[in-house]
């Protein structure tokens, strides 16, 4: 198919492919740029020399508030929020794969979870903790509030896997006499361990960007985007870019982790 | 039956999760939004005043017809650049591993931060950014334009920016599911390239775009981020006034407005789910 077939109409569609790419792309890779900015530096072009002062002012607490504590709360909260969306939508896509009672109901439910606005479900738990007299915190409401946006995502991945899912490998495994647990265990949990990964990867990253279900639900001690965004109203140098590019990289650096685990498993299993 | 009792005690711990954290809060913005309050706190009550306040208030109508209008202009944009991208990654980039590169590519930016990529545009769009010094070299323009950034167009500029994915994925999704055979059928009975495009691939990726346009509109309608930040506080969106009434602690009122948001949006995706039937899409 390579090669002779194209149509006429790839290369236009390259090439707007390829200006879709710059436009996603572009904006990113000029601020990572521009925190490198010399000491004199503003916030545009022209580079005025080459430093990495705005990287180092980050650190500095009265310079930009709290950036290693909010830095420290969303990795921790992004981990919890990873695995519990990993091995509660893994039970849900077990759980879906027959009808039960309620089982239409919970989906909905799940689709809802994705479409109704974040600034509602933030107001929502905010005000839920108020009436009830509990401080919101980053660990309890937050927690809530960021598994309310993973779990639905979670959830649809886990049903795309178990519908390619062949169950005939359970079946070999009970007939073998394995227990429904060891057929998790040494079955389908490494089978689909590749999805499984993309489930983690998608609740880390959504947890760890998140803004508008934190607003009312963090309490008293911001995450990370509460703090970057306190910050664009106040911050007028480019430290600001250093910190886009410290979570940029942070963002990166798990995804790739992620890509990389996955292809390592499929290739280990390749040679298996 | 024991089958059953398994599934449930498997699907109940995303069931009170989300009993806890979606359905209780939005019931807690029902009851709250007939609450009654003054300056400093509220009390519990069943009064219509807040609703009687929103809806006879020009200023409400005028943020929804606006909030409307964000929703509809970047809905559209990313509709023309959702499909255009989905159709070419399905249908005319060939290799498998060359197509889930492509895909990963585009996929990427989804899993950074939103409010780092608004910043982004900064550098771009400002007063001496980048588009109005090139704008000038070339003699295009004689002085900078200054509704690049700060305005309508950034905010909108912004929504595509952020949201076009959500209308890549799911159509892309669905056309590769299309199968092959009936683009092949069209082709051998003649049909243009895009005769097959207008007759077999749109219908048939209809699903996806549905989903898509639903994610695109539902997250628009909600935004409060992006216009504060784009649009240096000189447009208005629904998510917006209830973040402001939220900061002079007029609660009840926020969850009034809430309340009637998830209303319309739910109601706007009614229609388009009429559309689709996203179960048997999954």
């Amino acid at each position: 198919m390579q090669g002779g077939r194209r149509s006429r109409a790839f290369w236009p569609l390259a090439a707007f492919f390829g200006l879709f790419v710059a436009f996603l792309y572009g904006p990113t890779v000029t601020i990572v740029i521009l925190s490198f900015q010399g000491p004199e530096g503003g916030l545009t072009f022209p580079m005025r020399g080459f430093s990495t002062r705005w990287f180092a002012n980050l650190f500095e607490t009265q310079m930009v508030g709290d950036f290693g504590g909010s830095f420290l709360r969303s990795l921790i909260l992004g981990a919890i929020v990873t695995v519990i969306t990993v091995v509660v939508s893994f039970m849900a896509g077990l759980a879906f794969r027959r009808r039960f009672p309620g089982s239409t109901a919970l989906f909905y439910l799940a689709v809802a979870s994705l479409i109704v606005p974040s600034v509602l479900i933030s107001l929502g738990i905010g005000l839920m903790f108020r009436l009830i007299g509990v401080d919101p915190a980053w660990w309890s409401s937050g927690l809530g509030a960021h598994l309310t946006w993973t779990l639905p995502f979670g959830l649809l991945i886990m049903f795309a896997v178990f519908n390619r899912f062949s169950p005939a490998y359970e079946e070999a495994a009970r007939d073998l006499g394995a227990s429904p647990w060891q057929t998790i265990r040494h079955v389908v949990v490494p089978i689909l361990l590749p999805s499984l990964i993309g489930v983690g990867l998608f609740g880390f990253t959504l947890s760890y960007d998140e803004f508008a279900r934190s607003l009312y639900t963090a309490g008293t001690f911001n995450t990370l985007p509460l703090e970057i965004y306190g910050m664009t109203t106040n911050v007028t140098t480019p430290v600001l870019y250093a910190l886009g590019t410290v979570t940029t990289a942070v963002s990166f650096v798990v995804i790739g982790l992620a890509i990389g685990g996955v292809v390592l498993l499929q290739r280990r299993r390749g040679r298996g | 039956m024991k089958g059953r009792v398994a599934a449930l005690a498997l699907a109940s711990p995303l069931a009170l999760i989300l009993l806890a954290f979606l359905l209780v809060p939005i019931g807690t913005i029902v009851v709250v939004s007939f609450f009654d309050y003054d300056s400093v706190r509220m009390f519990p009550a069943f009064v219509w005043t807040n609703y009687e306040e929103l809806l006879l208030s020009p200023i409400t109508w005028k943020t929804y017809l606006q909030t409307l209008w964000f929703a509809a202009v970047t809905w559209a944009i990313c509709l023309a650049i959702g499909f255009t991208v989905a159709y070419f990654l399905a249908f005319h980039v060939h290799s498998a591993l060359m197509q889930t590169v492509l895909f990963l590519i585009c996929t990427i930016p989804f899993w950074t931060s939103n409010v780092i990529r608004m910043i982004s545009w900064i550098p771009f769009l400002g007063r001496n950014g980048i588009l109005n010094s090139a704008l000038l070299s070339m003699g295009a323009i004689d002085r900078p334009l200054e509704f690049l950034l700060f305005s309508d167009f950034a905010v909108v500029l912004a929504y595509v920016h952020l949201y076009a994915l959500f209308m890549v994925v799911p159509i892309f999704n669905s056309m590769v599911r299309i199968d092959r055979s009936l683009v092949e059928a069209a082709r051998d009975a003649g049909a243009s390239e895009w005769q097959v495009l207008r007759n077999v691939i749109i219908p048939l990726a209809r699903p996806g775009i549905a989903i898509g346009s639903i994610l695109v509109v539902a997250v628009v309608m909600g935004d409060f981020v992006t216009v504060r930040l784009m649009s240096g506080g000189q447009s208005a969106s629904v998510g917006l006034m209830m973040v402001n009434a939220m900061s002079l602690l007029q609660y009840p009122a926020a969850a009034a407005n809430a309340v009637v948001l998830l209303v319309v949006v739910l109601l706007m995706i009614a229609a388009m789910l009429r559309v689709v039937d996203i179960r048997k899409e999954l």
